[in-house]
Parts: structure tokens; sequence; C-alpha cells
């Protein structure tokens, strides 16, 4: 019945992992607790678990994000600890089987926990609002898609205290992945729990494709799309188009580790270099899909603040668009090392390097979008310009490792380390916080405080360049990635000044989170009244903050990039619509958080082999489905009079603004 | 020798790149600007040269960036504020032909190095290459010189001046045979066969590590490269000779079981044919055929691009 | 707070936005066919790699039947024609016919997979199951992965017969027909290009 799962599957003698254990369930009976004590499980469940709302899902992919970002960096520190503490052979405190499990987990966390949620939390919370539409295609599946990357995340959790976790690093190459040298469960739930998040991912991807190229406002051509509109919408394709891979990829290495089959094993004709470049398939295009929304957020802040129009839209929209299309040509580039031959190489090397020339020209629109402007200092601004200068360097160390005989010495090395967390944490971590204290009001109504996120802004940028540029210099001292210990001397030094910017970013994560306290705590003087705090430029501005459920009372025509600013300079935003309609919306529904709870169980019981469990968990989410199919009360009206209601209320507060 | 065209232009970066970024770092030593063989000296210059070539995209992007930002900040009410200024031919040009032209002496450069440095290529030398064969266990490396018949685990023994023709593979993980100092590092992967030339030009000890994770023991996968004059190295083979330690195939299974932290180990005998026994160890039938790495490569790639 | 939507036919039909909810619901269908798509072809792709990795063990020319795959290839063919007679039938409004002509696809699939298994379970009888080499590991995984999404087809067309029964031939009903119709064809172009790059060119 529990397969493998017995009580030895918890590590009793870690305490380390008992420790955060303990912590954790504290944490967690406080919260249940609390949700008891003011009976807010009500609420919980019909404002936020059963919501089809799309701005209330993308708030629950950031928090999520936010959540296990704290996980993820509490690996990076001990990383950084173990790496400060074990020189000269000494061997630190984390052996390597508990070492080996942090750095995959950091790398899986961060990638699919962290920076994915962040992505797709932005972009459900803006992407209808930009394109003037009342929710995505297909608000359902939206939530089934929250739910499944939450459990996904759940899952990995769970590894923590119940079993292990891959010790393989993030992309799991076999044969190390296969069940002859990792017979733990530890793979096992690397595969279960990146399939129901990817899933969850995949399903995302379809459908904010039909939501941008079919549910734009009146009006609203390709070409008048919002930059970050535009950026969503490569990304969805690319998700489509990869992530497709990355669940066969897995699940052909579940079929070696259950199954017994021999696709990537060593014996009976298996091929591991199949492994290898199917993975990169989907990788590589992976950094872009994080890439592109932030690269799309910062096309918002720039104009903003500057107070004028994006320099060079088009070569934006079609910078971004090649960017989608080259990301497919460049996956050899990881492993220029395996000899693939000088052509070969040479052919991968010059498409990545091809890639440098749209997000140069990304970076200079951006810097002439700030020439001639007059650029007010908000705290996305700041993140913005830190993020400019990172990554142009973060950028040419790229292409540097594009260069196959560079990658020759700089392969798996500590370089390769530093330019990877170069272009993630100064590129898609630096765009989402920018983001978020962007639209930060147009989904809560009030902004957030300046002082404690500059605060944070500058944590950040000093912590990432203190804990990066040593490992850059490391990579030229030859050190390779995923080393627990060593017995260099003198690569000391620079993990002691790497570990002391690991804890400056620690102390940006921890100024983020005052901010929000500070915030929440004072959102009474912050509140933003007339909807556009920022005397910004696309349509989200056009509507209240909070954003009404329905978005948008009426739908706006579209006639221009900038609608909003159009609007404001027509004095078009100030007149009420005379009229309103009736707003046709989808009803909340439980079921994607169900069908997604009996995943969660089938993939744990699946890497715990019960079978019957799986097997009735598998009825379990057919069944739900089942009855989603014959579920005919799935949407209602919201009277006019009730729509009018909110926005007189809304009109009142503009006109007292103005 | 290993021939290499530097060029002045070459030598130029590299004389005034190459102190900076030492400097930069209070003398400290960095292995791979102070390279010990041909093969590392190519590419401490091709990464000088590429960083050179995009620095000069680069640090301007970034010398702007501070300057817009400071001189167009909103206090700053003196400055030119054009608010519906957002498109100039001339600029869109130029921002697209600058990183086109940086990319397309990249383009040139990679091509070229490519081939000049592909670990493939055997070197041009009037010394006699020394083969080497390479086989990555869990969790050491084992050197066997199929041309003396001997074999050592964890020290890696080499004349200076020579080329040396390494063949890998592994016993089960994959792992990246690298020795920072000499340069190019290629994967060793089971059931298949890499190769990699290097050169070492003066006598002296250079640390070698694997550089891909894998499994428990990998941190301690490191091995010293001894590289002598000539005599040293024929001396060496003298000795190792003289180990009365034979490495057949009861003997390699030994040692091919999971260990760590092994001390270095000599065998006076080997097995002719025992690399190549590993390397074919997982094909059951004659009619699959070891695949040679380069096809095996080249097929992924039309597979993998649908 | 707001009234339930009561006319059952507005469902999807009209979603106030000024949009063809129904249109989203028929392309993002595609969209997700071809995602499975690409999952095909990665398995298509892993199968040419491992084709000839036999591993000493059977080769597809000793353990194919030929004519056996084509009598499943002409039924699932058939399928696909008797799915395309249900769905003019849907176009003309004939519940009745609906239901019989999906019955016979439901009956004509489930021969199919009754085939398939029959199939496998020889094979595995034969030692020559999905363990046996990479060859028969892609075999496998290309072929079941195949038959569990004509599983999944049957699956939903019990659940469609079902629905057109109940609720009769409404938008809803119509627009989930459409894309069970895509699936199925779908499925139906996949095996043809199994039978040619597994079957046909491992027996020549």
């Amino acid at each position: 019945m529990l397969g493998k799962l017995t009580l030895d599957a918890v590590p009793w003698h870690e305490p380390i992992i008992m420790g955060t254990g303990a912590v954790v369930a504290l944490g967690g009976l406080a919260v249940l607790a609390a949700l008891t004590y003011f009976r807010l499980w009500g609420p919980l469940w019909r404002d936020w678990i059963t919501s089809v709302d799309h701005k209330k899902i993308g708030v629950m992919y950031i928090v999520l994000a936010l959540v296990m970002l704290l996980r993820g960096f509490a690996d990076a520190i001990m990383m950084r600890l173990q790496q400060a503490f074990a020189a000269n052979d000494a061997a630190g405190f984390l052996p390597p089987h508990h070492y080996d499990q942090i750095f995959t987990a950091h790398g899986v966390i961060m990638i699919f926990f962290v920076a994915t949620p962040l992505i797709l939390g932005l972009m459900n919370v803006i992407v209808p609002l930009q394109i003037g539409a009342r929710d995505v295609a297909f608000p359902f599946v939206n939530s089934l898609s929250f739910w499944l990357s939450a459990f996904g995340a759940v899952l990995v959790m769970a590894s923590m205290w119940i079993g292990d976790f891959a010790a393989t690093g993030w992309v799991a190459y076999p044969p190390l992945s296969e069940l002859g040298y990792s017979p733990t469960t530890g793979v096992d739930y690397y595969i279960w729990s990146l399939q129901i998040s990817g899933l969850g991912t995949t399903l995302t991807g379809i459908n904010f494709i039909v939501t941008i190229l079919r549910m734009r406002a009146p009006g609203m051509r390709l070409m008048q799309m919002p930059v970050f509109t535009w950026t969503a919408l490569i990304t969805n394709i690319l998700i489509v188009a990869v992530f497709p891979v990355l669940t066969a990829t897995l699940a052909l290495l579940t079929a070696d580790r259950y199954l017994g089959m021999h696709f990537f094993t060593n014996e009976l004709g298996g091929n591991a270099m199949m492994y290898i470049n199917l993975i990169w398939v989907w990788g590589h295009p992976e950094v872009y899909i994080l890439i592109l929304p932030a690269f799309g957020a910062f096309s918002e802040i720039v104009p903003t603040f500057s107070g004028k129009p994006l320099f060079g839209y088009k070569s934006m929209v079609y910078a971004t668009s090649s960017i989608g299309v080259l990301s497919f040509f460049v996956w050899l580039h990881h492993f220029f090392t395996m000899g693939s031959g000088a052509n070969v190489n040479a052919f991968f090397g010059i498409m990545t390097s091809i890639i440098s020339i749209p997000t140069g020209v990304k970076l200079f629109n951006w810097l002439f979008t700030m020439f001639r402007g007059r650029i007010r200092y908000h705290t996305s601004v700041l993140w913005t310009v830190g993020f400019m200068v990172t990554f142009a360097v973060g950028g040419m160390t790229g292409v540097l490792l594009a260069v196959p005989g560079a990658d020759f010495v700089l392969h798996n090395s500590l370089f390769l380390v530093a330019h990877f967390h170069n272009v993630i944490i100064g590129g898609v971590v630096f765009g989402c916080l920018a983001g978020i204290s962007f639209w930060f009001p147009k989904v809560f109504g009030f902004t957030l405080n300046e002082f404690w996120g500059k605060v944070s802004f500058w944590c950040w940028l000093v912590g990432y360049w203190l804990a990066f540029t040593p490992l850059y210099l490391l990579g030229f001292k030859g050190m390779t990635r995923r080393m627990n210990h060593y017995d260099h001397a003198d690569w000391h030094p620079y993990l002691i000044v790497a570990l002391i910017g690991a804890v400056i970013i620690g102390m940006g994560i921890l100024s983020l989170l005052i901010q929000f306290y500070v915030s929440i705590r004072d959102r009474e003087q912050n509140r933003d009244l007339t909807g556009d705090p920022w005397d910004a430029r696309s349509l989200e501005w056009g509507t209240a903050s909070p954003a009404p459920f329905y978005n948008f009372a009426v739908l706006p025509e579209i006639s221009s990039v900038e609608q909003h600013w159009a609007d404001k300079e027509s004095g078009r935003n100030l007149i009420q619509p005379t009229r309103y309609e009736d707003i046709h919306m989808p009803r909340n529904t439980g079921t994607g958080f169900i069908i997604s709870a009996f995943g969660f169980v089938l993939c744990f019981a699946m890497v715990w082999h019960m079978w019957a469990i799986a097997g009735v968990s598998l009825l379990g989410v057919i069944g739900t489905f089942l009855f989603r199919a014959y579920d005919r009360d799935v949407d209602y009206w919201v009277p006019a009079a009730e729509v009018e209601a909110i926005e007189n209320a809304r009109y009142a507060l503009l006109k007292k603004a103005a | 020798m290993v021939t290499f065209k530097t060029s002045a232009g070459v030598l130029r970066a590299r004389r005034k790149l190459a102190p900076l970024a030492l400097l930069a770092l209070g003398g400290c030593r960095f292995e791979l600007f102070d390279p010990q063989g041909a093969i590392g000296e190519q590419e401490k210059s091709l990464i000088l040269i590429a960083s050179g070539l995009m620095l000069l995209v680069v640090i301007p992007v970034i010398i702007l960036t501070l300057v817009f930002a400071w001189h167009y900040r909103a206090s700053n009410t003196r400055a030119n504020y054009q608010p519906k200024w957002h498109h100039s031919t001339a600029i869109e040009l130029v921002v697209w032909s600058i990183p086109c032209m940086i990319v397309a002496f990249l383009g040139v450069l990679i091509w070229r190095t490519s081939h000049t440095l592909d670990p493939y290529r055997p070197l041009e030398s009037k010394a006699t290459p020394v083969r080497v064969e390479v086989v990555a266990l869990d969790w050491k490396w084992l050197f066997i010189y199929p041309d003396y018949g001997v074999a050592s685990v964890n020290r890696l023994a080499i004349p200076a001046g020579h080329p040396i023709d390494f063949k890998l593979t592994s016993q089960s993980m994959m792992n990246s045979f690298f020795i920072p100092e000499l340069g190019s590092q290629v994967y060793a992967m089971a059931g298949m066969q890499t190769q990699l030339h290097l050169i070492a030009d003066k006598p002296g000890t250079y640390r070698g590590l694997s550089s891909a994770f894998s499994g428990p023991g990998f941190s301690d996968m490191h091995f010293d490269t001894i590289a002598t004059d000539e005599r040293g190295f024929q001396q060496w083979v003298g000795q190792a000779s003289a180990s009365p330690l034979t490495l057949d195939k009861g003997s390699y299974a030994t040692l091919a079981k999971p260990s760590e932290k092994n001390p270095v180990r000599i065998y006076g005998r080997v097995s002719p044919g025992l690399f190549d026994g590993i390397v074919n160890q997982y094909m059951a039938a004659p009619n699959q055929g070891a695949t040679p790495m380069k096809a095996m490569a080249m097929r992924h790639d039309a597979t993998a691009s649908e | 707070m707001s009234s339930p939507v009561t006319t059952i036919d507005a469902g999807h039909g009209d979603h106030g936005h000024g949009h063809d909810a129904g249109g989203n619901t028929v392309l993002g269908f595609w969209i997700y066919l071809m995602s499975d798509c690409l999952i095909f072809a990665i398995l298509f792709a892993t199968f040419g790699v491992l084709a000839s990795s036999y591993a000493g063990g059977p080769t597809g020319k000793e353990l194919f039947d030929l004519p056996y795959v084509a009598g499943e290839t002409l039924i699932l063919l058939v399928s696909s024609f008797t799915f395309g007679v249900a769905m003019l039938n849907m176009a003309a409004r004939k519940t009745e016919s609906v239901i019989s002509w999906l019955l016979a696809t439901f009956l004509l699939g489930t021969g199919f997979i009754w085939m398939e298994v029959r199939e496998f379970t020889h094979l595995i009888a034969e030692h020559a199951g999905p363990d046996r080499s990479a060859f028969l590991s892609a075999y496998f995984t290309l072929v079941g992965t195949h038959g569990l999404h004509v599983t999944a087809g049957l699956l939903w067309l019990v659940t469609m017969m079902h629905q057109v029964a109940r609720y009769g031939l409404d938008g809803i009903v119509r627009r989930r027909l459409a894309c069970l119709s895509l699936f199925w064809h779908f499925l139906d172009l996949v095996w043809i290009c199994v039978f040619t790059f597994v079957y046909l060119r491992g027996v020549l």
C-alpha cells in the first residue's frame, strides 16, 4: 500500500533539516490557527483558492514565487557557507549527499518555482489589462495551471522531509540520474514535481496565446500592443514550443527509472547524450521565456518615468521576435566540450552570438528612451538602471561563453555560474521586482513604500556584485561548479567575499518583505485614487486601482500604442460613459484546485511506488475533470446597475483628484 | 611546437589587458591567464580578444546609461526634454549596425578558433606525441600509457614539449577532463570515446580535475599533472614499469568500484586492449558497432532540431 | 449581487467580450494539438536515434507482423471515417445518428487498442519487452504513447455520447465534438507516421 515509503524516509538524524522542519511546521500551524481564529477559511476558499480572476491568480503566483525564493535563498546561503568553510580539504558542515541535494534544489526551485511563477504572475496580472480584456481566454484552465504549479512546489518541499531530493544538478543528466546510480526517490521527486508544474506552464502558454491573439480590445492591432504584451506573446509561444520537449524528455527518464527501459542508460543501447541534447532544446529557450517578459517590464517602466514614448517600438518588437526564433538554434552551446566537431561548435557559437544583436538593440532603445527624457527616480527606475549596467556585463560574459574556444576552459566553471546569475538576477529578478513595484498599485490600490524599496534595490545590487564577481574570478582560477570541498587555499578569500555578498542579497530580500509589511500598514496614506499613480501610458492605467474584477466597465476602443496617454491628452479618460451594459463573467470554481490536489497525490504516490493510491488519485483527476465537463453553471452576468454604481464611485474620485 | 599566428594587434591587446586583469586583484594568479601550454595560451588570447571586442560596445553602453540616467533626472530642469521624441532612423541604423559589426568580427573569430582549437585536432609539433588513455572512474582518474604498458591512478606524468594525445572514456558517469593551466577540457563518457590534444611547454606540476559533476565523490576527483623534461619522463616510465602491480580485467574491476580520495597508484603492466574493452563494454552485439563520437553528435543535430 | 445565466445555450457561446469564445476554444485546442505534436516529434526523433540500437536483441524485421499492423491501421482509418460521418450528422442536427456513429467510432477504437495490447503482450512474452534494448524502449514508448492517447480519446468519446444524449447538440456539445474530432484525426495522422517510420521502415 505505501510502496517504498517507511518511517526511515524521514531524515531524523539531520539536525538542519529537522530544525527547518520544526520551524516550518510551527509556522504552518500558526497560519492555520490564525486562519481558524479569524474565520478566514471561507474567504480564503471563496476569494482566492477557487478564484478564476486573472489578477488574483497572478498575485498567488507571485506569492508562491516569493515563498519559494526564501527556500531557494536558504539553499544558496548554505552553499556559500559550505564553500566558505570547506577550504583546505576541511569537510565543512554539509556532507556531499546533503550538499548535492541543496545545489540541485536551489537550481530547480529558483528556475521553476521562483523565476517562472514571477513571470507568469506578472503576465497574469497585466496582460489582460493591457489588451483591454475582461479575463483570459480560459479562466478555469488558468486556475488549474496555477494550482498545478503550486502543488509542484509543494512536492519539492515535501522531498525535504520525506525521502530526499535529486543530487544530480538541476538538469539531472543521466547516467547519474538513472536508477542504478541514483536509487533513492530524489530524482523521482525531481521528475514528478517538474512534470506537474510543467503541465501547468504549458496550459498557461496556450491560454495566453489565445488571450493575446483573440481577446484584444476592439481596434487594437498587433503592432499596437504594449511591448510587455508582445514579450508575453513571444514567451508563451516559446512555452508551448518547448515545454512539451521537457515533458517528453522527463517521461523518457521516467520510463528508464520505472519500467527498466534504456533510453539514456549506459547499457543495452541507451544514449545519455540524447538526454543532454533534449534537455537543452528545452533549457535554452527557457531562459528567454524568463528574460523576455522582464525586458517587457523595463520597456513599460522606462517610457513612463522618462515622460516620453518608448524609443523604437518596432525595433523592440522585431528584436523580441527574433530572440524568440533564434533561441531554438543555440542549445548546443551548453556542451561544446562533448566533442561535436568544429563545424557544429562554430555554428552554434555564431548563432548564440547573433542573439546578442537584438538584445543589444533593446539596451540601446531603453537608453534612447531615457535620452531627452525627464526621469523620475521611482524604485522601479533604479531596478531598471541597475539592470542595464549589470545585464550589459552578463550579456558580454554570455557571448564569451558562446565562443567555443573560450568555453573549452570556462565550461562548468564558476565563471559560468557567475554568468547565469548575472543575467538571471540582473535580468529576470530585477525585472520582476521592478514590475512588482511598478504594477503593485494596479492590483492593490496603494503604492509600495519607496524607502524600503530603495534599500532593497541597493542591497540586491551591491550584494549581487559582491557575491558573483569573485565567482567570475574563480572561474579564471579554474574552479569548477558544484564542489563540496577543495584544497586550494587561494580560492578561500574569494569564497568568503562571495558569502558576504550573499548575506547582503539576503538583506535585500528582507528589505523587500519589510517593504511589503510597511506598505500594507501605511496603505491608507498611499492610496492610488486615480488609477494612474505614475502618469503612465498604456491601457492598464486607464481603469481604477485596484482594477475592478471586470477590468473595464466598457471595453475601450483602441487607436494608439499608448492608448491611455492619448486618452489623457484628449481628456477622454475623465468622461464617464453614459450607459453601461451587463457584463458576462466566469464563475469561480474549485475544480482546478481539486484536480491539482489529486494530481499532487498521484505524483507523490508515483514517487513512492504506491500503485494503488496512484490509481485512485488518477481516477480522482479524471472524475473531477468529468464533473467539470458536466457543470453548466460556469458563468454569470453582472447587472449594468451594479457596474454603474462601481463606476460612479470611481469617477467621483477621479473628479476629486482632478 | 604548435604554430599560432599572433598578429601585432593580438599581442598589443594581450599586453594591455592581461596585467590589468591581474592588477585588479592584488596580483593574485589566475591560472587561465597564466597558461603553461600552447592550447591554453591561444585560449587566453581568445578570451582577451573576444572580451576586448565586446567591451568596445559594453563600456559605452554602461557609461551612456549612467550619464543619461544622471543628466536627464527630473530635477535637472536644464536638460533638454522632448516628450514626443521617440524615433530616429539614423540612431536605429547605428544601434542595429554596431552590434552587427561586432558580431560579424566575433563570428569570424569563432569560426576560425573553433577549428584551430578543436580538441580533436592533432597538434603540429616536431616532437613525438605521447598517447594517454584516460578513464574516468567513480571517483578517480586512470591514465593508461599504451606505448609504455604502464598506468597510473590520479597522477598524470607527461613530458614537457611533447604533444599529448588523449583518448577519453568513462566507466559509468559523465565527467569532464580538465587541466586548467594547459587548456581545453573534454567530456569523458561511458561507452564513448572522445579525444583531446594538449601540450605543456615547461616542466611543472599542474592541477587537473573533473569539471562535470558526477556524484558524491566528485570533489576529490582531482590529480596532479607532472610535466618533466624528456629524461625525467623516461625515468618515470622506468620506475612505473618496476611497479609490481598489474592492471588487467580483474584488477580493473576492483579499481572501478566506487571509491573516494584514492592515493596515487602505479601499475607496471597493463593488459593490451584494456581501454578499448572499457569503451566497448556496453556494446552487447557486434551489429551495433562503436559509433564514433562525431557521427553521434551530428546525428543528434539532425534529430533534435525538429 | 448578480444573477446566474439561465439559458444554457448562451453558455460560452456569447461571452460578452465582444469575441467568439467558441472560436477561442478551437484555437486553444489547435495550439494544444501542436504541443502534443511536439511530444510525438520528440518520441519519433528518439526512435530515429535508437532505431538500430538492438543491443543484441531482436530487430524490427524479426518482430513486426506487417499484415497484423496493417489491419490495425485500417481499423483506425475507418474509425476516422465514422467520426467524420458523425460530424456530418452533427451539422445536420441529427442527434440519434451522431450517437450511433460515435458508437461505431468507439467500437473501432476499442478494437484498435485491443489489437495493440495483444501485440504488446505477445512481444513481452517473447522476451522482446521494452527493457530488452534501447530500440524496443523507443518502440514501446512511441507506440504506447499513441495508444494512451487513443485510450483517452475513447474515454472522451463515451463522455460525449452521453452528453449528446443528455444535452442534445447544443453549442457546448458541438464545440466539444469539434475538438474531439480534431483530436481523433490528429491521432490517425500520428498513427500513419508510426506505421510508416516504425513498422514499414523496420520491416523493409
